[in-house]
């Protein structure tokens, strides 16, 4: 029998049970749809989170003071990461193309009568590009402003809304632990990031932080910028490689220093939203399995149903194959159908979450593909054994069946 | 030679008890023959008909049709032979009910994988004479009506015999007579035409009758010119 005239046959008879057809298809439509949103939820989350890790910084590595000790709980800070150091895993590390050192205090900032608490970062220009800071008024300080232990300072636009209220903070002078620093910049807003604001702080050179401010020989980190598509496994190796022997550690000693880098982040940000979308997925699986016992009764039904017309096709000559395929194919049409209407759905809802609760979803291609494959396969499978018993039928028995 | 039984027995088992359906049954139907098969209920006129349109097979003896013995054949090639060699009519009609005249016509063409089954199918809709009814469906005919389009599937695929079972029995007795017409005319263009009944005055039609009662056959009434 020509497969045109099976799916003809196949609709036909979805068309003349409408609204049974519909209840039948009812579970798929929720469990694709479901599938389908869920997995957008999933992916939006994973993207959002992702960005905003991109967002903080450029392709960075952090070599932080500190050891992480036993069981990865940090057993105290040795005050031992310096400036040479630093220098050296630039010089020595191949695939590291500019260093940001960082050090870092609270202190009270103050302007005429508005005192507000923040904090310094004392580090190099370099900084800015490592970690994506935009100036959105004035400029950044310079190399030669290091170097000769300038008293500038570029605040973060929270800062600057603490101290300055609505005038003009650039070429102002501000006292921060009581020493004169004159305003150079403001950085564009980066948006909290939960552990720290970087919003809400001051960026001055380093030398002054440390010479005057601090009073510190060491810092707390060193930032580097990775080449794109520098192997970034080599580099974290490469790093501990140079400052083991620097810092004198013998081979059974642990390392006295913290090495992260931004792809252990997504990383760990990954692997949670993958267990998420997991979760949703698994869910929405069920569902669509359930939707699949649905089109299974329903085709018992049917079948049940249709027994005479089943004795008749086959006494004008239907195989069991025929009889097979035909009753195959409707449970794959109605599954199908009900696939297509519940990606419908489901991107309906993904949109409508991202609108009204203000989630972002991201609907991939191969989620569809994949729900829709899916509810294909339900419907051959629960279609299997109630079209096995239609193309099993005794054709004189069926011919009897009132 | 288009039918040749020879020896058929057929035995069911009902509630413990053996029945002989068929009990040693032999003879034969000449191309282009006009039989009916008649008897009372209980007497396997159903089951000899089953075996003969090959929807039952016989616990032994041979069963011969246009030369090719079909008793000990799988169940697909029997669909195969039902497809190609048997036209059924039913009393009740069994036509599809949500296919038009036309598409119930087509289906054993379809069945047999034919192309070019819509002209094949209103020509044999014009033979029974329903060219003007090929759109409609079912519910939307007369009861002779409906016997026709049966018919004309039945004769749609060429068959070697044409199996009618109580063609008559759901009709008044009037367009009854019109469906016997009608085998009549299909016998007269050369078709070997079977049509099981109880009703003697339709069994009478027929030049050659066959008389069953408790599985055997009681009387075989061969045509002698008349």
């Amino acid at each position: 029998m020509l497969f045109w005239t099976i799916v003809k046959i196949a609709f036909r008879s979805l068309f003349a049970n409408k609204l049974r057809s519909v209840l039948a298809m009812l579970g798929i439509i929720i469990g694709v749809g479901a599938v389908i949103s869920m997995l957008a939820l999933g992916a939006g989350a994973q993207k959002q989170v992702i960005d905003q890790i991109n967002a903080i910084g450029a392709n960075y590595v952090i070599v932080r003071a500190g050891q992480s000790g036993l069981h990865g709980v940090m057993t105290g800070i040795k005050e031992n990461l310096t400036l040479e150091d630093g220098e050296a895993v630039l010089d020595e590390v191949p695939g590291l193309v500019r260093m940001a050192p960082v050090v870092q205090g609270g202190a009270q900032f103050k302007y005429y009568n508005k005192n507000t608490r923040s904090t310094i970062q004392g580090t190099s220009p370099d900084y800015l590009a490592i970690r994506r800071y935009e100036i959105d008024k004035g400029r950044a300080f310079t190399d030669h402003e290091t170097k000769r232990m300038a008293h500038v300072a570029i605040l973060g636009p929270v800062t600057v809304e603490n101290l300055f209220g609505r005038s003009e903070p650039l070429g102002e002078t501000i006292k921060i632990s009581g020493i004169n620093f004159k305003v150079i910049g403001v950085t564009k807003s980066k948006g909290d990031q939960g552990f720290y604001n970087p919003d809400d702080q001051a960026l001055i050179p380093f030398t002054t932080a440390m010479k005057q401010l601090l009073g510190v020989t060491t810092v707390r980190e060193i930032d580097y910028e990775a080449e794109t598509g520098a192997d970034i496994d080599k580099v974290l190796k490469d790093i501990s490689a140079v400052l083991r022997p620097r810092h004198r550690l013998r081979a059974d000693t642990p390392d006295d220093f913290e090495i992260r880098t931004q792809a252990q982040f997504i990383d760990s940000v990954s692997s949670v939203t993958r267990t998420f979308t997991i979760l949703l997925a698994s869910v929405a699986g069920i569902s669509l399995f359930v939707g699949g016992i649905g089109i299974m009764n329903i085709m018992l039904v049917t079948v049940t149903e249709r027994t005479r017309e089943i004795g008749i096709r086959k006494a004008i000559g239907a195989k069991n194959r025929d009889i097979l395929s035909q009753f195959l194919l409707e449970s794959v049409v109605m599954s199908c159908l009900g696939g297509a209407i519940g990606v419908g759905l489901g991107i309906g809802v993904a949109q409508a979450i991202q609108r009204f609760a203000e989630f972002a979803t991201l609907v991939q291609v191969s989620s569809i593909l994949l729900a829709f494959s899916f509810s294909a396969a339900v419907g051959i499978f629960f279609g299997l054994y109630p079209a096995r018993r239609a193309a099993l039928l005794n054709p004189i028995e069926a011919l009897r069946y009132e | 030679m288009i039918i040749e039984i020879d020896s058929l027995v057929k035995t069911y088992t009902l509630g413990g008890s053996v029945i002989r359906a068929l009990d040693d049954i032999s003879f034969q139907i000449e191309e282009g023959e006009k039989t009916a098969i008649s008897g009372p209920s209980g007497s396997g006129k159903s089951t000899l008909m089953h075996i003969i349109g090959c929807l039952d097979q016989p616990d032994s003896g041979r069963y011969i049709l246009a030369g090719d013995d079909v008793s000990r054949l799988s169940g697909n090639r029997l669909a195969e032979i039902r497809n190609q060699r048997i036209g059924f009519v039913f009393q009740t009609f069994n036509l599809l009910s949500r296919c038009s005249a036309l598409e119930n016509v087509e289906l054993p063409l379809l069945y047999m994988g034919k192309h070019s089954a819509r002209e094949r199918a209103a020509e044999a809709l014009r033979t029974v004479g329903l060219a003007d009814r090929m759109r409609h469906e079912p519910n939307q005919l007369s009861g002779g009506q409906r016997q026709r389009v049966a018919i004309a599937r039945a004769i749609v695929t060429d068959p070697a015999i044409l199996l009618a079972d109580e063609p008559t029995g759901n009709l008044d007795s009037k367009t009854g007579v019109e469906i016997l017409d009608l085998f009549g005319e299909l016998n007269a263009q050369g078709r070997t035409v079977l049509i099981v009944t109880h009703d003697r005055d339709v069994a009478k039609r027929c030049p050659r009758q066959l008389h069953l009662k408790d599985g055997k056959i009681l009387d075989n009434h061969q045509p002698s010119g008349d």
